[in-house]
């Protein structure tokens, strides 16, 4: 194992050995078993993973705040600039948090205490380690968050959370965690439920505190980008232990372990490969499409009007996948909903197989419902858990008249397409995995034969290496039976392997669209541009010389 | 935050329209007649029918209900059929009792619950929240008035410690007030105890699942400030939603604690006019007891803009 | 295509274990069960007719014994173990007795309410323009305090069992829509409704096939609590004197008529309060087992 010291000097954080137990009654006894790594002064460490591989427990385990009851410290050591940290007292233990050891979260949104002034929750810091008076502390407070470059200090410091950006609250929380200047930051997967501009920021911010402070930083992520954009050294984590450690470089062009190997060759390139451009029939045909809410008014408040999408006009043939491309809120997953019409567009025409169904009413709807279908991001409420997998695939084909003897003989054949077992149809959802599930709402969108198949954020609740084989599964049935498909993600190397053709959206505004080599290679607008250029990891080139091990 | 008051009272005002229309379609539903009530048992259908033209019962419906929301508005309920005076000052007089018990029964049972959930939601799982659940359930589940009589006859009757019954109004002196007062609202709040003290354990349970007391520990904060300024604070809107909820249950508890302990207020006013059917009183009562609840729940709204910065006006 | 998803996943414990380890429902459970059987077993556990009224035995202590001619005129000795009302009535039957009409009320209010809410909700949750009229109506009657509505009901028709039992049905019936018509509404944002929507089934269908079945355990748990509430409201209307009847045994019936003399017979208030307490007690703990197995996001509502 690689312990070796950080660039300078006594490793701030030392692990050996570190495992912590689960409760008896799960499939695994341990969630880490003999975790050793360490992070030198000044270093950026990233622990890279995928779901279950024990990388958030390592951190919680650092920070001596593994839920109670749930998961115990059952050996190893930890060491914080070469104090012992797992015997400590709870006080001694509360005494290094915030002040020596810090820690940053996943959801800026619900990390903030939403009824208190941001400046009392970064003050908090001060108030529980220093002495200071409470005018020493509000200076303080403005200078560190003037250090984080958030906007305005003097009257942001007495806002509320809910009235700052995600970015800004995950700012709060790095001013917080940085007053007292500790030695070590833990940041368990901080930008992961940002938009991949603001995400961009706070990594530039983060590196910026850690190369100006001197903080060695533990970096929890599953995103090879994230880890290619930020990290010295890299930790990988599979199912609680320690694959392989090394710096950057050698983790993400000579990876050694074949698990490393596997995950990396997983990680979708941002250039897209050479496509020739479709010029098979128009499937669907959106034109001047348009979607407005407006709530509240006379009793319920002041009237708000929200333009979700705007004469959004978008072009799918057979045979091809276009992506809509945008962060949140730009009514990329408005338009897959009107297209599917699970909601009612307010303006603009759809027009599958050259009939508009914009405005049909259900009755009249219903027989067009067959030719779009649509799999949804959550694997896990996707299916009705109540039912068994049979009954889901077969409920459409059934409503459409076909027998159920039928119906369940191609669902059969439909499960063995998708890479299921076919007695898989008697079994209820929650014996399936979160691909597997994925791959039997794929099989329930076929059962209809549609001509169009929407994917909304399909793949982007999944593990890096089962996104690969469902993208896999989503190329080859589109080419199996000319379907189209319309591709929803904010994520750019999934969108520059699988589509076409790529529409980004803006505020409910499609700003460009293209031919996808031609957007990546050469995007007009501004913001296309700065969106490609937040994409995490886009100087480096995955996969690099491992292809002759696979 | 003028505006967001303005508009909950104008969200209020067709409630209380729709109580105003049931109550009054109840009261039409009757199969007795009230003018025949009224007349007594020796009347014949002459002073009936005059007595029915006198309180307007010939009218169509509809302007039988303008004429008596009309006249509620100016602060006319009309007349007691059953104490021959007026509804409105028949309320007045029995308001103070009424109040005095729930106003006391509400501050013990707020003193009382909801320390105790929140230490059974810290202690999740220990013999304290044991001991709080099962009392929880223990005390919903006993009526009201079995627990009153139970209190009467062990600390009134035998151990003399508290008068047996009755009422002394404030103006006769607070001790005497607060000694006949403090078994009725002991008994009244037992069941509120119940309920508030297990939805503040569920509320603080919540909150402490929340990511920012992760965040508060991880700042090493210590335990009781967790506890106070993060998962409290959060709480404190649940836990006064419920609190306003649970003002319609004090209300049928009033009711029947009143009758236990015989103290002359509003609910005792209701089960008397029940027996008499004595319809005006019954009308205005539950109008009062409703608009109290649904004035209740406002304020619970308004304070909500106190407790979290959240709510927009 | 290799399958290489082969994360293992534990079954679900059957929903039936679950609740046989609930020391709640198991509790909860035999209390209710004992008081289903005195009631359906009232005759032949030793009672005399409930209404009997018998002047020579008034106002008795528990345990008293009496001699007394039968329908035959043989005299036979008779012990009031629970002693006598100021009637004379044996108050060891009217309690017994009184187990049938609390189980009753309980019983058909908690079928009654939830047949009704069911619909009422389930029409609010579908029906858009229908939903905000029927739910301002529903404020309209949640903003009346449920006893007082239920005594302003009984005052209006004639005192009975009927009329008690709408009495306390009215009440309950807005609460049963609201619980309804959330399940309803986020039920229908879930990804497998509107996937059930795209591949073309039918509303009807949808509602019976995706929507019930998730209103079912709910349901189930709200029916318990609802039946402990008509329970209570049931003996404090007949405490109060404008419930059912006064020959009629019920607990509160029997309450009532102990009010009175107290202060020297306790025990008149004391028997029936026992097994009101402990009726209300086993269905509130079948209610909140139950809740915690089936439904654990749920909380009761005051």
């Amino acid at each position: 194992m690689d312990g070796a010291p950080g660039p300078s000097g006594t490793p701030v954080l030392e692990l050996d050995g570190l495992s912590v137990a689960l409760p008896k009654t799960g499939d695994r006894t341990h969630a880490i078993d003999g975790v050793s790594f360490s992070v030198g002064r000044g270093e950026i460490v990233c622990v890279v993973g995928e779901s279950g591989s024990g990388k958030s427990v390592t951190a919680q385990a650092v920070m001596g705040l593994l839920p109670k009851g749930q998961l115990t410290l059952s050996g190893g050591s930890i060491r914080l600039e070469g104090k012992e940290v797992t015997t400590c007292t709870p006080a001694e233990l509360r005494a290094l948090r915030g002040a020596r050891m810090s820690m940053i979260f996943q959801e800026p949104m619900t990390a903030l205490n939403p009824v208190e002034r941001v400046g009392a929750q970064i003050g908090e810091v001060l108030e529980i380690h220093t002495s200071l008076s409470a005018e020493e502390r509000r200076n303080k407070v403005l200078d560190v968050m003037a250090s984080v470059h958030l906007p305005d200090v003097a009257s942001m410091i007495d806002a509320f959370p809910h009235q700052l950006s995600g970015g800004q609250r995950q700012r709060v929380m790095i001013a917080a965690a940085l007053v007292l200047d500790p030695v070590l930051l833990i940041a368990d997967e901080p930008t992961t439920a940002l938009d991949v501009t603001t995400q961009a920021q706070i990594l530039k911010l983060i590196a910026e505190m850690q190369a100006r402070r001197g903080t060695g930083v533990l970096f929890i992520t599953h995103d090879f980008g994230v880890v290619a954009e930020i990290a010295q050294r890299v930790v990988v984590m599979q199912h609680g232990k320690v694959v392989e450690i090394g710096t950057r470089d050698e983790i993400i062009s000579r990876p050694k372990a074949a698990y490393t190997q596997m995950l990396i060759k997983s990680v979708p390139s941002l250039e897209p490969p050479s496509r020739t451009p479709k010029t098979s029939a128009v499937a669907l045909a959106i034109e001047g499409l348009s979607k407005t809410y407006v709530s509240g008014g006379f009793l319920a408040g002041k009237k708000r009007v929200v333009k979700a999408a705007q004469n959004v006009s978008i072009e799918v043939r057979r045979g091809e996948t276009v992506g809509i491309v945008g962060e949140s809120g730009s009514g990329k997953t408005t338009v897959a909903r009107c297209v599917a019409r699970l909601i009612d567009p307010t303006d603009g025409e759809i027009k599958i197989g050259g009939v508009d169904v914009a405005r049909l009413r259900e009755s009249a709807l219903r027989p067009h419902r067959k030719h779009v279908q649509i799999v949804f991001q959550d694997p896990y409420r996707s299916l009705n858990p109540r039912r068994t997998v049979g009954a889901s695939i077969i409920e459409g084909p059934v409503n459409f008249g076909e027998s159920t003897a039928d119906a369940t003989r191609r669902a059969r054949d439909l499960m063995t397409l998708v890479g299921l077992q076919p007695d898989a149809l008697e079994r209820f959802p929650h014996q399936f995995s979160g691909g597997q599930r994925q791959r039997i709402a794929i099989a329930r969108a076929l059962a209809m034969e549609p001509r169009l198949l929407i994917a909304d954020e399909a793949v982007s609740a999944l593990d890096v290496s089962v996104q690969a084989q469902v993208l896999a599964l989503l190329d080859d049935v589109r080419e199996r039976f000319d379907l189209a498909v319309l591709f929803i993600t904010h994520d750019l190397r999934v969108a520059a392997q699988i589509c076409d053709r790529i529409a980004v959206m803006q505020n409910g505004v499609v700003v460009e669209h293209g031919p996808t080599a031609e957007l990546f290679s050469n995007a007009q607008h501004a913001y296309t541009h700065a969106l490609f250029a937040a994409a995490p990891g886009r100087g480096v080139k995955f996969g690099a010389g491992i292809e002759a091990t696979t | 935050m003028v505006g967001y008051i303005l508009r909950r009272l104008l969200a209020a005002v067709p409630v209380m329209g729709i109580v105003a229309v049931l109550v009054f379609l109840m009261l039409r539903l009757t199969p007795s007649d009230p003018a025949a009530i009224i007349a007594g048992d020796f009347a014949n259908d002459q002073q009936i029918a005059e007595i029915r033209t006198k309180l307007g019962l010939d009218r169509p419906i509809v302007t039988q209900f303008v004429i008596w929301v009309g006249g509620m508005l100016q602060g006319d309920f009309g007349e007691s059929f059953f104490y021959k005076k007026q509804v409105a000052a028949l309320i007045t007089e029995r308001l103070e009792p009424t109040l005095s018990l729930s106003l006391l029964a509400i501050v013990l049972t707020v003193c009382i619950a909801v320390p105790l959930g929140t230490l059974a939601a810290y202690k999740q799982g220990s013999w304290i929240d044991r001991i709080v659940m099962g009392f929880s359930v223990v005390g919903f589940s006993v009526p009201v008035f079995v627990v009153g009589y139970l209190l009467i006859y062990v600390l009134a009757v035998r151990l003399d410690w508290f008068p047996v019954q009755g009422y002394q109004y404030l103006r006769d002196g607070f001790g005497g007030w607060l000694h006949r007062l403090v078994l009725p609202a002991l008994t009244l709040s037992i069941v509120f105890v119940a309920l508030i003290a297990r939805m503040t354990r569920t509320s603080v349970l919540e909150v402490l699942h929340e990511d920012y007391i992760r965040t508060a520990r991880a700042k090493g904060q210590s335990e009781l400030k967790v506890l106070v300024r993060h998962a409290l604070a959060n709480a404190a809107v649940p836990i006064l939603t419920v609190i306003g909820l649970t003002f319609a249950t004090l209300i049928g508890g009033v009711v029947v604690t009143e009758s236990v302990y015989t103290l002359p207020g509003l609910g005792l006013l209701t089960v008397d006019a029940v027996l008499a059917r004595d319809y005006p009183t019954i009308q205005a009562v539950i109008l009062l007891f409703s608009l109290a609840y649904v004035v209740v729940n406002l304020l619970v709204d308004v304070a909500y803009t106190v407790f979290d910065p959240r709510i927009r006006y | 295509m290799a399958v290489a998803d082969t994360t293992p996943v534990r079954p679900r414990a059957s929903v039936l274990r679950q609740l046989l380890r609930s020391t709640s429902v198991i509790i909860g459970g035999l209390i209710v069960g004992a008081m289903v059987i005195i009631g359906a077993l009232a005759p032949w556990l030793d009672t005399r007719d409930p209404a009997e009224v018998n002047p020579s035995v008034r106002n008795k202590l528990p345990g008293f014994t009496a001699t007394i001619r039968d329908d035959d005129g043989n005299k036979v000795p008779v012990t009031y173990r629970f002693g006598t009302d100021s009637l004379g009535r044996d108050i060891y039957s009217r309690v017994v007795y009184g187990a049938r009409v609390s189980l009753i009320v309980g019983l058909t209010v908690s079928l009654i309410s939830i047949v009704i809410g069911l619909l009422i909700g389930l029409i609010a949750g579908y029906v858009r323009w229908l939903d905000g009229i029927l739910m301002r109506f529903m404020d309209g009657l949640m903003a009346i305090p449920a006893i007082l509505l239920a005594i302003g009901l009984v005052s209006v028709f004639r005192a009975g069992l009927f009329a008690v039992v709408v009495a306390i049905v009215v009440p309950e019936v807005p609460r049963v829509v609201r619980l309804v018509r959330s399940i309803v509404l986020s039920i229908r944002e879930e990804p497998y409704v509107e996937s059930a929507i795209t591949v073309g089934t039918p509303t009807p269908l949808l509602i019976f096939r995706h929507v019930l079945p998730n209103t079912i355990a709910p349901l189930i748990v709200q029916g318990t609590f609802i039946c402990a509430a008509a329970i209570l409201i049931e003996a404090i209307l007949s405490f109060l004197g404008i419930g059912i009847p006064p020959e009629i045994p019920t607990w509160g019936n029997i309450m009532a008529e102990g009010r009175t003399l107290f202060r020297v017979f306790p025990q008149n208030i004391l028997y029936p309060g026992i097994f009101l307490a402990v009726t209300v007690l086993g269905v509130n703990m079948l209610g909140d087992g139950l809740r915690d197995v089936l439904d654990p996001k749920m909380e009761r509502r005051g």
